[in-house]
């Protein structure tokens, strides 16, 4: 059953998202033969994908797990499962005589007999909702069953861009998981007299590297529990309490934009945009949930928090800003983390000589001018040509972005910092902000850049030579 | 010999099976200045994108027809012809591969009768090749569609010719998709110490072998086999063709062409090393340079060595056929014993390969087999990693893709030098792992004392009835 034309409209036209003010993102027809980046079901997979004790069932032929399973780099805490692949892998048989239902029903039984998970997520992918398997049946069919909870994220390839499918996913945990389950009590023996605990959720946190265990401790220091982070490190019996937050705040991304929206109409419950990127982002990010929980003792506390973390990070930040200072990046990346990572790369004295604003909103790029001043080069077209144009033309000691390019940096023997989900190194929050200024000179200072960039010296003297020198 | 089992579970868990199309693909890049261009969604392309990134650690061109939901419904011709056009003007190309995915072929695409209309709509273009060949996930894996994809090159770029050994000293080589870049680096190196000029379809090792340029970027392939080596395929002497999955290919090619050709299922280990330079000895009239003696003395000096460690030895393996076949061999002609194996899809090679059965499945039944056979290593792709681990077993990696260590893509594992690399490493990895040890006693009526400090305790001393070596 796939989704129907009004329903990807609808999801197409988020109100909340400030790109609504333009073109709708999602509305942009890609290209044949000069389109980049994922589809609907990359998008929802990787939204949904590090909730780690769901067994994740990638219902279609092979080519849309077989190729993706286990290649992020978000972390667990505890369960494990969320890593292993699995899919219904359709054979050619399956398609043509119409099997596909009766495999998925049988997956998903196999899925709950060998690994009791908390639920079980059915991705539904391109072939199976051209020939019109209606997954949402087998799925209600599967939970009455097995008395598992049985969630579709009807996600086909072919419905949109990845965004598309973070909004699918985020529609799905709206839909059929929030609100199913009440938190639990605050667990006793982690009570502090005279200090109340406040519940909160964090939207679009994926928990890159473990890099959240940074910020984690602080919140548990401050009192406020963190209901749920969707996706990173999350448990479901998590997700299924999100409604009763007090605050949401939208971790450095318009993924899921539709989740805080969703929340506030329903639940009431106000969101803001924030990221932990930076040192001054951090703050402003602790600030701002004690502001809307609106507890006068809990921003006490946070700005004592904040002044003793940012004297502690200063310190050690110090010696890198001295190795930092005067070097100049060019930053491309998508959407939020255009402006989040600018203060955070601004915190360590370096200059970001341009910025990729292509899945940018206005807002965001209307704070980019903030940091950076009006004139400030907003880079549309990624293409690795252009990039590195620009790198040549702005005199660019590095280049950050995301994994696609890191090739492509390398191949021009430019240094190259990998900013986006498959990096290896956890940059947020306090502690973040001193392993990032760690990577970005480790890279800017590695004597590899002078050997890879010389010629075979027996070229060298055929040339000189040749010249007559 | 073996007993293929069907696919056995309606879910696969941890699948080992990747797709013909990006198989197809990757064929396709070992030609120079070439872009694979998928039909289907451009989600198919970006996995495919980060899968070959993370394998090779090099930008890899890939493009995408893109269809959206309404080309999924209403057909997506246009998608392929248009995308077509917008690679030959933006990438300037000297082959586009053109594989379908899933999604295009249930709707029931026609891509060749889509390139014939985009001849005809944009005659410009017309020096550019377009290779349209049809490669659906949903059956086959991998390495068949890296087969289909050199069969389709070879079908509409090879002329009909009959000018077989019009050139003497060329000689082809058609190579599977199990050979790393460094076994073809090998091939190309022993062909040519025997006085031959080697032409590989297709030639990774030429194009994704991870060497820099004075070009800053390209949007094509940058090296492999020249589009115009098709002309010439038919006037070389003989054709080497490595991996029975390239059967269907390599007749196509004889056909066309009557060049006659040599089939190895493999070169890994003694045997099929020796094969390949006797078919080089008789091919060119010449003796071997000396230090093929020296080598091949080496690696059966390598093999008494490490016979103690392997003899007798169980493993366990996953890969697509062709790769399964050759470790297959290699473990028995050590003296090892398969037992298990596990590949992707079927392909009739399976049958030979020296074990009781192999399985169709995933590195879910991997496991289960290598519980049920008691296996002590494992041989599979960086997937098989976390099996390894649930298993308590070492792992030594080889197939497509790795992606938790560096430099697997250029690892040797044919010819008599890689081979001998390839035994120390299975005997290193197994010795590390075997416990030999019987547990250490002590007598109760013993009159050793506890030692002075906790560090230099056995680490393996079991506790007794009067042990005070623990301290806890």
């Amino acid at each position: 059953m796939a989704l129907k034309k009004q329903e990807i409209a609808e999801l197409l036209d988020e109100k909340a998202c400030e790109h609504n003010k333009k073109s709708k993102s999602g509305c942009a027809k890609p290209k044949p033969g000069a389109t980049a980046g994922g589809c609907a079901f990359d998008g929802a997979q990787i939204a949904l994908l590090p909730i780690a004790d769901v067994a994740h069932i990638v219902h279609g032929p092979i080519a849309c797990a077989g190729s993706s399973w286990d290649n992020r780099g978000t972390r667990s805490s505890g369960p494990e499962l969320y890593r292993m692949g699995m899919t219904t892998d359709l054979t050619e048989q399956d398609i043509i005589m119409g099997r596909g239902e009766k495999r998925l029903l049988h997956s998903i039984r196999q899925a709950i007999v060998d690994y009791a998970p908390a639920a079980v997520f059915v991705y539904n992918t391109c072939v199976p909702a051209l020939t019109g398997d209606d997954v949402g049946a087998v799925c209600k069919a599967a939970q009455k069953h097995w008395g598992v909870p049985c969630v579709l994220v009807d996600a086909a390839g072919f419905y949109g861009t990845k965004n598309l499918g973070n909004r699918i996913a985020g529609d799905a945990m709206v839909n059929q998981v929030i609100g199913t389950r009440e938190p639990d009590p605050i667990p006793l023996g982690n009570t502090r007299p005279g200090l109340s605990v406040h519940d909160i959720n964090l939207i679009g946190e994926y928990n890159i590297a473990g890099e959240f265990w940074f910020v984690a401790p602080l919140f548990d220091e401050l009192g406020i529990r963190i209901l749920c982070t969707l996706s990173g490190d999350a448990r479901f019996r998590e997700v299924q309490t999100m409604h009763r937050a007090k605050v949401n705040m939208m971790v450095c991304s318009k993924a899921m934009l539709n989740v805080a929206r969703k929340l506030e109409e329903r639940y009431g419950t106000p969101w803001f945009e924030g990221s932990f990127y930076g040192v001054q982002d951090t703050s402003k990010a602790l600030r701002d949930i004690a502001k809307l929980i609106g507890d006068p003792d809990l921003i006490k506390r946070t700005e004592a928090l904040i002044t003793r973390e940012e004297a502690l990070v200063d310190q050690l930040l110090q010696p890198w800003r001295d190795r930092l200072r005067g070097k100049r990046v060019l930053l491309y990346t998508g959407g939020v983390k255009s402006w989040s990572v600018i203060s955070a790369l601004q915190d360590l004295g370096i200059t970001v000589v341009a910025t990729g604003t292509k899945k940018s909103t206005e807002e965001d790029k209307q704070r980019i001018r903030e940091l950076m001043g009006e004139d400030v080069k907003m880079i549309e077209d990624g293409n690795p040509r252009a990039l590195l144009d620009v790198v040549k033309e702005l005199r660019a000691d590095m280049l950050i972005a995301g994994g696609r390019n890191m090739y492509t940096a390398l191949k021009a023997k430019l240094p190259f910092l990998d900013i986006n989900q498959e990096r290896d190194f956890p940059y947020e929050g306090y502690q973040g902000t001193v392993e990032l200024a760690k990577q970005i000179a480790l890279g800017l200072e590695s004597p590899v850049w002078n050997a890879a960039r010389s010629g075979a010296p027996w070229e060298q003297e055929h040339r000189l030579s040749e010249t007559g020198a | 010999m073996a007993q293929v089992l069907k696919r056995k579970k309606a879910l696969s868990v941890n699948p080992l099976k990747a797709s013909q199309t990006i198989g197809a693909s990757i064929a396709f890049l070992g030609i120079d200045r070439s872009i694979p261009m998928m039909h289907g969604s451009q989600g198919c392309t970006a996995f495919a994108k980060v899968f070959f990134v993370r394998h090779f650690r090099e930008p890899i061109p890939l493009q995408t027809t893109a269809m959206d939901q309404a080309s999924s419904v209403l057909g997506a011709d246009e998608n392929v012809v248009l995308g077509l056009k917008a690679i030959c003007e933006k990438a300037k190309p000297a082959l586009i591969g053109l594989p379908t995915t899933g999604l295009a072929e249930t709707q029931g695409c026609d891509i060749q009768r889509n390139v014939r209309e985009f001849r005809q709509r944009f005659p410009e273009f017309n020096a550019v090749r377009v290779v349209p060949v049809n490669t659906p996930d949903f059956s086959g894996s991998f390495e068949r569609g890296f087969a289909a994809a050199v069969t389709a090159m070879i079908d509409q770029l090879v002329p009909k010719s009959c000018k077989a050994g019009a050139r003497p000293r060329q000689l082809n080589i058609l190579a599977s998709s199990m050979l790393t870049i460094g076994d073809i680096e090998w091939l190309k190196e022993t062909v040519e110490s025997f006085g031959f000029e080697p032409i590989v379809l297709p030639d990774l090792s030429a194009s994704l072998d991870g060497h820099l340029t004075d070009r800053d970027f390209s949007p094509v392939s940058y090296g492999g086999m020249s589009v115009n080596r098709f002309d010439v395929l038919g006037e070389s002497l003989a054709t080497i063709v490595v991996g029975p999955s390239l059967g269907k290919a390599a007749d196509t090619l004889r056909e066309r062409t009557s060049v006659p050709d040599h089939r190895f299922e493999h070169i890994m280990g003694l045997e099929a090393t020796d094969r390949l330079i006797m078919t080089l000895i008789e091919l060119s009239g010449r003796q071997a340079p000396p230090r093929f003696a020296r080598r091949r003395s080496q690696l059966q000096d390598a093999m008494l060595d490490t016979h103690f460690m392997l003899g007798q030895a169980r493993a366990a393996i996953a890969a697509d056929p062709d790769l399964l076949k050759a470790f297959g061999d290699l473990f028995e002609n050590m003296g090892a014993e398969v037992v298990a194996a596990v590949a992707p899809s079927h392909a009739p090679v399976l049958e030979d390969i020296p074990c009781e059965y192999v399985q169709i499945g995933d590195l879910e039944d991997l496991e289960d087999a290598a519980v049920a056979g008691s296996a002590e290593i494992v041989v599979g792709n960086s997937h098989a990693v976390a099996s390894a681990r649930r298993l308590g077993l070492p792992l030594l990696r080889a197939g497509f893709p790795q992606y938790d260590q560096l430099g697997g893509y250029q690892r040797g594992w044919i010819g008599y030098r890689a081979g001998r690399q390839a035994l120390f490493d299975l005997a290193n990895t197994l010795s590390a792992h075997r416990d030999h040890g019987v547990a250490s006693y002590q007598s109760v009526y013993s009159q050793k004392q506890a030692p002075k400090s906790k560090e230099f305790c056995h680490a393996t001393a079991t506790p007794n009835a009067r042990d005070p070596i623990h301290i806890h």
